[in-house]
């Protein structure tokens, strides 16, 4: 008698299981429009060249494998928040920003989690609501409840009959949450909705959370993928910054610097001062030190020489232009496609969404019918990866869709 | 008015902050023998020239990108982890009752080990598992634990500081008086930090108590390799257990045998009864890394499968363990040698008895005050030492301050 008899198995997550769907699948037209990752336009995977250049020198500059710090390597932690929050800030010139070197956007989030559980709005308060947008990253709602918390809720975002956001939902839920909620905002190209409030919209968003004193907490996986310019991806982490805010921003560098399997991500905190910042930094070392007691050198240590090289961080930017641009290129001839077949609806959001995803509106029964028919894979939400789209096979994509949209109700 | 106001100082963690100290002291004769990394005969981490030659091997392979390893790992590196964990033609891996969860290091496979166990182990988030941690331990298996959930954190007697060896009838008696299916965190070999290891003899025995008691086995294995020179010895209690038909949870860490120490490659070993358990304990532990880690890190995972998976790799690598293992084996006899022609008082077999990177002196927190204060040698308050701080350029200095700590401090 095995003493893991009783284990139950577990859902798969859905996103591999659609990888390993299409893996399987023979049809030499499949698609897979799935999970979200870059695709150059032959469909494969991309390795920056800014990367390569970088490995490279890391090898040469023979380095040893001592332990990084816990809360990890400094020049990556300190260039990856002057990222998000700008050279300039003055929070940073404040000395109240710290960061946490983490396991990816993921990691980032958890300890972050980790740490609001233990430490904010009392001790040990399970019971602060903790708001993620409707709908968002499938990991979002399992990251905190991990972490401990009982009440994690939707706040309205999407409007699916307008197919944009759902501003006053929005803003109606953050007066209804109680007082210091958490909220998890993302800081652009929402995931999966690829829909981001414009600055005017964010400024009333930080206005409520403001005045009802909610916790912000940002997701950042796009930075620079969004609309292809760092500074303009970074817009509302800045502005709240601007306004005063203490706040947490989960950054990811898989996106952007295409480095997904080695776990780069900071924790940006931003607090009132400096003596605060140290004393949530000592007990972030804490939860770091029983989660994975170090973070991984080398993506960490990549990024960081990267960030701190004038001329590398230009091709950076350049290799991430680069791929924003692709992005671009084909929701412009995606929308161009339906609308030139006639494709009932109206496909403007294609091009006004921004970043990886889009959400296509496309409801459970044709994502199915695209899948099993077409061996075009997608979310059962509608959510494609616009990086799965190339020259060569759009085509084969809109036709799909049009069917879809025509065929099943 | 900040919400991080009511955020308490956390107390630096033990080790780092002795080396913090130690960084900042500026006496000519400093010795750091605290933190449990690897060091020459220059006092210098070791970069294996295995490793060197891998990297650069990976650097050079155009076919390898970047994208996401499946959320269980590198699938080269759990089964070749394993394998180094219970052998080549281990009876368990041929019956497919095998299986691995890459993590962040020994910690990270201890961390996932723990949250799967909390969740999933004699019931369902039954918090009130005992488990049992060896007294002493190292500083972070009690808080893995705690933070993993579980409420009873308990002891075993191990370490006989009297006879400064193994307290098997106290181990032992822990174990029959252990409620049914407690959880048992056990050292694999080279004790941390007693450098301590119950014999063969000693293991049978340990085995037999906890089969009847029905209790959990959960291996932490930080030093294979590093410990005797050899795998196959420093894997002997781990095959074994397996051999008596145990399920059980290996944490294996490759920081140390591998000097990979910065880019965390662990794996957690799970031998289950049969396929259809081992599946669905997988399945559950998938969902716990997704909220962790989401998948883990690939450089160290695959520099070490590519390592282990060839031939002639694999045979430099062992050299290049077995190098590190003689250096500690050299040091050992040599400061046992020392003080004893220094006529140290009391009796110091043990430093040679002891295995692994660590050494459990004897010293008292005074004169562990005395050594880092006076002499400037920094060894952590129980008294342990890394014999891999001591160097041929160093030792008579050692040697020395312990003579004078114990002499002159009671």
């Amino acid at each position: 008698m095995s003493v893991f008899a009783e284990v139950p198995q577990a859902v798969p997550v859905a996103v591999f299981k659609l990888t390993a769907d299409f893996r399987d699948d023979k049809d030499p037209n499949k698609v897979n429009l799935g999970v979200g990752a870059y695709r150059t336009d032959d469909s494969q995977p991309w390795v920056l060249p800014v990367v390569k250049k970088v490995e490279r020198i890391i090898v040469d500059q023979s380095l040893n494998h001592e332990y990084l710090p816990i809360l990890g390597l400094p020049e990556f932690r300190s260039s990856a928040s002057k990222i998000a929050l700008g050279d300039d800030s003055p929070a940073i010139q404040d000395n109240r920003v710290g960061a946490v070197q983490c396991l990816g956007g993921t990691g980032a989030l958890k300890i972050g989690a980790e740490f609001l559980r233990r430490w904010y709005n009392g001790n040990n308060n399970t019971s602060t609501p903790v708001y993620v947008s409707a709908p968002t990253w499938e990991n979002h709602n399992g990251v905190f409840i991990d972490a401990g918390f009982k009440d994690v809720r939707p706040y309205k975002y999407w409007d699916a009959k307008n197919r944009g956001l759902d501003l006053a939902g929005f803003l109606g839920d953050l007066e209804s949450a109680p007082e210091h909620s958490i909220f998890v905002l993302h800081a652009c190209a929402h995931n999966p909705t690829g829909t981001d409030p414009t600055q005017d919209e964010w400024m009333q968003i930080a206005d409520v959370l403001k005045r009802r004193n909610h916790f912000v907490f940002f997701d950042s996986a796009y930075q620079g993928f969004a609309s292809g310019c760092l500074d303009k991806d970074a817009w509302a982490v800045r502005y709240f910054v601007s306004q005063g805010f203490e706040l947490f921003c989960a950054q990811s560098f898989s996106k952007n610097f295409g480095l997904y399997n080695e776990r780069v991500g900071n924790l940006t905190i931003v607090s009132k001062d400096s003596e605060n910042l140290n004393r949530t930094l000592s007990q972030m070392e804490k939860i770091v030190r029983t989660t994975w007691s170090n973070p991984p050198s080398q993506g960490a240590r990549l990024v960081a020489i990267t960030l701190n090289s004038p001329e590398l961080f230009e091709e950076w930017k350049d290799n991430v232009k680069t791929m924003a641009d692709r992005v671009l290129l084909m929701r412009a001839q995606l929308k161009a496609k339906l609308q030139a077949l006639g494709t009932p609806g109206t496909w403007e959001h294609i091009t006004q969404q921004i970043g990886m995803f889009s959400f296509t509106g496309l409801n459970h029964k044709q994502v199915e019918y695209l899948i099993k028919e077409k061996h075009v894979y997608l979310m059962a939400s509608g959510r494609i990866n616009m990086c799965g789209l190339t020259t060569k096979n759009i085509d084969y994509i809109a036709e799909s869709i049009h069917e879809a949209v025509t065929r099943v109700q």
